[in-house]
């Protein structure tokens, strides 16, 4: 971004109040991650940072509070984690499934009322999640599923597929055609076409979609707040969090988030070898 | 006449054309079909049926079928006759002995406050009665409120199978006996201030998203792969950062005895007797639904801004054009598509937010979407908080729609 020589003098003092403006921005997005990650190390209760944290002595520190998270008898985060994994892991096979098919039907030329059907397919995503989670909640007491471990995995397979059906459709809409055409003139089956060409053409958008189901049940609240009804054994670490803010602010919880960082941050490197995969292989982006 | 073409199986070319295109077009159908009948069947089906909620009063009507009935005759006036506190004392002495008078107390309270007490009471009292002597007598002995017409008005009104009031109550207007629609009392108005705020934030948040993600998309979108991944990270990392993670830093910022305040005493901008109150109010709910949202529009103006070819501005300004000029009338316009795209994600994501406000905003900084959790949480007014949710989804419809239009939702794209 270096500029010429030529630059008029007003000319500069715009580019570099730019990228001032830019830098603030930057910070302002960023920074409140990092303010917890310092503090959950804190030796003391209070959730400010201590002279001593300050003037960096080893003494401040500590892993107290990581040892409260795992051991504490009084926050049950190691069943929350559990649920939460668990609620993830199916919701995200249920919403990948269900979402790819039918991101391979929409992305066909001949879908018979594509943009309505896509509209709702979508909706989940679009109409706020109180009232996604009042809704949901109705039909699941209705069956005799609230507080349930299938109802709160099918609560979080609706919020999951309109994330797989957006991002397997977009991988989809680069796809070239002429390549299954090939594929049949050759002499393949559909079924052979589909699992031995077009599958692992797609793969980096399916991972990439399954990535977003699995977070966004990870981290939903709302709905599970109308869902699992306060039932101790159902909590999720959302839950756990919420019940816990609304209390009080403890460093118990700094250390949770922390740990939630470093989560985010390794899903932030594999969606970012997988957009760089899927460049290589195809040329296109798979977002 | 064309010539007939045909297939080797001897078929007319354009019926097998058709053939294979149905066929195709079944395909296609059927891959979104379980998809398509799960979210219509799990989800959007529930949220109608919700919504009905808002009008819908036929367990009340069933309760009381019969006093409805009759009460049709009465045109509330004056005191009702015979015909209808009998038939009321029987409904009633039913509704006893099955135990769901506690339902009826509820819903009529909504209709008049007392009821509660009133039927409550009455009902310990049913058996006392002399079913041969005068109801209302009896009624009025009982507790002198069955004196009171309204009672007996909010008794009829309350036993329609059907009701719009609520929908009234959203807006802080409500419907008085005689049929005459008024805005209720100033102390009470709290669902419009709602309502403006809800839109406020939303509409300022959506411009401050735009106002600071404009020159980093741009930036991000100038600069060199190897720098602006890096970069990129700034915006990833809090994407994919959990929404309670996010609102507890900007707690741990924002509190009076927070880093921000802490920061600014120590710098000696702020006196430590009158540290900042950026809390529990409009600012807290402000600052970090921005923080919180901002991925959302930088991401679509990214994508647009990475296809604009820089060699547009370089001719712009080549043939005369100062900068700013060529900024506007030639840049600009370009990234319409990603500003209507990131504007309406952000828009529709504010509109409806729960946890923040909750967390951050306390009294003074709650947005519609809590007074609706309220109301179907705590005060279990079923009615309003659906017919709140009504208009908050109509809302939220009208701008998907115009996303549609603009963007068209083929165009998604995320991350």
């Amino acid at each position: 971004m270096a500029l010429p020589k030529y630059t008029e003098m007003r000319y500069r003092v715009w580019h570099y109040s730019y990228l001032v403006i830019c830098t603030a921005v930057f910070v302002f997005l960023i920074a409140p991650l990092f303010v917890i990650i310092p503090l959950s190390f804190n030796a003391e209760q209070y959730i400010h940072f201590s002279d001593g944290m300050l003037a960096l002595q080893p003494e401040a520190f500590s892993l107290r509070w990581y040892e409260d998270m795992i051991y504490g008898t009084k926050n049950p985060w190691g069943i929350a984690a559990r649920n939460s994994v668990y609620y993830a892991f199916f919701s995200t096979i249920g919403a990948t499934v269900l979402g790819t098919v039918a991101a391979l039907g929409l992305s066909s030329r001949y879908m018979p009322y594509k943009q309505l059907i896509m509209s709702v397919l979508i909706s989940p995503m679009i109409i706020p999640l109180i009232i996604s989670g009042s809704a949901i909640f109705f039909s699941l007491a209705k069956l005799g599923l609230a507080a349930t471990f299938p109802g709160i995995v099918i609560a979080h397979i609706i919020l999951g597929t309109p994330f797989v059906v957006i991002t397997v459709t977009a991988t989809l809409s680069g796809f070239d055609d002429s390549i299954t055409r090939a594929a049949s003139s050759l002499g393949s089956t559909p079924t052979n076409t589909f699992f031995k060409i077009t599958l692992p053409l797609i793969t980096p958008g399916i991972i990439s979609g399954a990535l977003f189901a699995f977070v966004t049940s990870f981290d939903e609240i709302v709905v599970i707040l109308f869902v699992a009804g306060g039932d101790r054994n159902l909590t999720t670490i959302p839950l756990q969090m919420w019940t816990g803010l609304r209390e009080q602010l403890s460093p118990t919880i700094m250390a949770v988030a922390t740990c939630l960082i470093v989560l985010s941050t390794l899903i932030l490197i594999v969606t970012e070898l997988l957009r760089r995969r899927s460049e290589r292989i195809r040329g296109i982006s798979a977002q | 006449m064309t010539a007939e073409i045909r297939t080797s199986d001897g078929e007319l070319l354009s019926v097998k054309l058709k053939k294979v295109e149905r066929r195709r077009r079944t395909t296609a159908f059927l891959l979104a079909a379980p998809l398509l009948f799960f979210i219509v069947f799990a989800y959007v089906i529930p949220i109608f049926q919700m919504l009905g909620r808002s009008i819908d009063n036929a367990e009340m009507n069933s309760f009381l079928t019969e006093t409805h009935e009759v009460m049709q005759t009465w045109d509330g006036s004056e005191m009702p006759g015979e015909d209808v506190t009998s038939t009321f004392y029987y409904e009633l002495k039913t509704a006893v002995e099955n135990k769901y008078h506690g339902k009826i107390a509820t819903r009529l309270n909504y209709e008049k406050g007392g009821f509660t007490s009133l039927i409550k009471k009455t009902s310990r009292k049913l058996k006392n009665f002399d079913e041969n002597a005068n109801f209302l007598d009896q009624f009025i002995d009982v507790h002198k409120k069955w004196g009171d017409i309204e009672y007996w008005q909010a008794l009829k009104r309350g036993t329609d199978a059907y009701h719009f009031r609520k929908y009234l109550t959203t807006f802080d207007y409500e419907q008085r006996f005689d049929g005459s629609i008024e805005r209720i009392p100033e102390k009470l108005r709290i669902n419009v201030t709602l309502w403006l705020r809800t839109i406020f934030v939303a509409v300022g948040v959506t411009f401050c998203c735009f106002i600071l993600a404009y020159p980093i998309s741009h930036l991000l979108s100038v600069l060199p792969t190897r720098y602006s991944n890096l970069l990129m990270i700034c915006v990833l990392l809090p994407f994919w950062t959990s929404l309670l993670v996010r609102t507890s830093s900007w707690m741990v910022l924002l509190q009076k005895q927070g880093v921000l305040n802490d920061t600014l005493v120590s710098l000696g901008f702020v006196a430590d007797e009158s540290r900042l109150e950026l809390m529990y109010n409009m600012t807290g709910t402000f600052i970090a639904m921005t923080q919180i949202l901002l991925p959302f529009m930088v991401l679509p103006l990214y994508s647009v801004m990475k296809t604009i070819s820089p060699s547009l501005m370089r001719a712009a300004t080549s043939m005369g054009a100062t900068p700013f000029h060529a900024f506007r009338k030639i840049y600009f316009p370009l990234t319409y598509a990603g500003i209507s795209a990131g504007s309406i994600l952000v828009f529709v994501l504010a509109i409806g937010y729960y946890i923040t406000p909750a967390l951050v905003g306390g009294a003074k900084g709650i947005l519609i979407s809590n007074r609706i959790a309220y109301h179907m949480q705590q005060s279990l007014d079923w009615s309003l908080a659906t017919a709140m949710a009504t208009v908050l989804l109509i809302a939220v419809l009208v701008v998907y729609w115009l996303y549609n239009k603009i963007v068209g939702i083929d165009n998604m794209r995320l991350g």
